[in-house]
């Protein structure tokens, strides 16, 4: 009976073992209560002036901008409103395993820099990368919690592909051109946004819950809010970055 | 009784596979040789220990003084692979990388070591990265047949050699003297030169035109060195190559033969 028992327990033991895998808990999004986030960041104080870029290494480039390009690591708009700015879901969600969208992420190179320069995706949503200029760039991102590649991409070739893991944000350069500098962000939900040219942003679909809310600023750092968020709700939310 | 005895056999098949399973992720497999990461620890920690580290991240005693630096196993990436940018390397790439060494580096050859010794090292250098358990290696390249180096061949290789950038980090005179040289960094910071084609022929990563072929589809990962594998057909693939051999002089390549000689 016990020899019984023993081996039974070992076999099961087994059974279980090779069946053992992370359990998803459901797919797509979590039946939400339709609330939103809107809000406005904002830059308090004197606003740097932006460098101008010497591109003159490469013509193709210096070609494609009457005026010269400027650095992007901040940028002001003339209501005050910081562009650039990720605004995301840090804390609150509940376990959930959310599928990436269809639609793929665009990351644009045109006249020599990123379109946009701050990109926020979800792990595993296809990203697509263009090279409109008539230059050729490589693309490299060095990333500390995905895989790291770099791939030449001359003027019109198409080149697709996908970061696995969450990662708040991952630099982007192109080692030809090496005033090029962007930023990826890789979510392992959908809740996030980056502020527009007015600092503005709005995250959409989201579940009543208890959040911490984090703004990421690539050169400013970051800022966290607590917020309660209600059904139906559109819940205002600022953040004042200052320098 | 009987019952009990085939439920025991189940259980201790059972057993023995699971084992078999976390044993596998510890070995290594270069043609017919099998590595064992357990012996190949005992040959680290007397050959390897002070460059790279008993973490296996390139910090051992000797790294503070060496430029390049150590690799960082613990980041599971490799300059020399036959598999695409951003995936992992086969084993018989490490194995290549330990027998061969890498030019212009403190990394010796390893060829004074046996066969199985280095396939045991390849193991051992795997367990420092979980990655060689979670994820697989790329599909390996297929490197086509090489065209005969003609002067068309050689005058299309230059205008690549323009329309793709190298001279950027290469210089137009491939001397490794671009308008970007001073700028590149390595993933780990670190400042790293391009290699000056006229300084010889030892590439980091093997010196035929095989070698300079695979380099161009797989990228050193790493370093600024990218992939041109959508960028380039294999014909201008094997162009590029055969421009870039015109850069070391004939004495230079002289030199660099009598080298591998191993005097």
């Amino acid at each position: 009976m016990t020899k019984h028992f023993y081996s039974a327990t070992i076999a099961l033991a087994f059974v279980a073992l090779s069946l053992w895998r992370p359990v998803p808990l459901a797919f797509g999004k979590p039946a939400g209560g339709g609330s939103s986030l809107k809000g406005e960041v904002k830059f308090e104080g004197n606003a740097p002036k932006p460098t101008r870029i010497d591109m003159s290494q490469d013509p193709l480039c210096t070609k494609a901008h009457p005026s010269p390009a400027t650095t992007e690591d901040v940028v002001v708009g003339g209501n005050g409103g910081l562009e650039n700015v990720i605004v995301y879901v840090s804390d609150g969600l509940a376990e959930h395993d959310f599928q990436p969208p269809q639609q793929a992420a665009v990351f644009e190179q045109k006249g020599c820099q990123y379109k946009p320069h701050v990109l926020a995706l979800q792990a595993k949503q296809k990203l697509e990368i263009v090279n409109s200029d008539e230059t050729t760039h490589n693309i490299h991102p060095s990333p500390n919690n995905n895989r790291e590649w770099n791939m030449t991409q001359p003027h019109g070739t198409p080149l697709e592909q996908t970061f696995a893991r969450e990662e708040i944000a991952i630099p982007v350069k192109c080692n030809v051109h090496p005033w090029m500098k962007g930023y990826i962000a890789v979510f392992k939900h959908p809740y996030f946004a980056v502020t527009d040219k007015t600092g503005h942003f709005e995250i959409k679909d989201l579940p009543p819950g208890n959040y911490t809310i984090t703004a990421w600023q690539e050169k400013l750092g970051t800022q966290t809010q607590k917020i309660a968020v209600g059904s139906g709700e559109a819940k205002p939310l600022d953040f004042t970055f200052k320098q | 009784m009987r019952t009990s005895f085939k439920k025991t056999f189940a259980a201790v098949a059972a057993l023995v596979f699971l084992w078999s399973m976390s044993a596998a992720s510890q070995e290594s497999h270069i043609g017919n040789l099998t590595g064992n990461a357990k012996r190949g620890k005992a040959l680290y920690t007397r050959y390897c220990i002070y460059c790279h580290g008993p973490e296996g991240d390139g910090r051992g005693e000797s790294a503070l003084y060496m430029d390049p630096k150590p690799r960082d196993f613990t980041k599971a990436v490799f300059k020399c692979r036959s598999t695409p940018s951003g995936t992992l390397p086969l084993d018989t790439d490490l194995y290549n990388t330990i027998s061969r060494g890498v030019h212009a580096s403190g990394m010796p050859s390893w060829k004074p070591l046996l066969r199985q010794e280095r396939a045991d090292l390849v193991a051992y250098v795997k367990t420092f990265s979980s990655a060689f358990q979670e994820e697989k290696p790329g599909e390996p390249v297929v490197i086509p047949a090489e065209p005969a180096t003609t002067a068309e061949s050689i005058k299309r290789g230059a205008e690549l050699f323009q329309t793709m950038n190298c001279w950027s980090c290469h210089g137009k005179d491939g001397r490794g003297h671009g308008p970007s040289a001073a700028t590149l960094a390595d993933n780990k910071g670190n400042p790293i030169a391009p290699f000056d084609f006229t300084s010889g022929t030892q590439f980091k990563c093997g010196e035929t035109n095989r070698d300079m072929f695979r380099d161009l589809v797989t990228g050193l990962d790493g370093t600024p060195m990218p992939s041109f594998v959508g960028a380039m057909t294999a014909d201008q693939r094997w162009d590029v190559v055969h421009y870039i051999r015109t850069f070391a002089t004939s004495k230079s390549h002289a030199a660099a033969k009598n080298d591998t000689v191993g005097q």
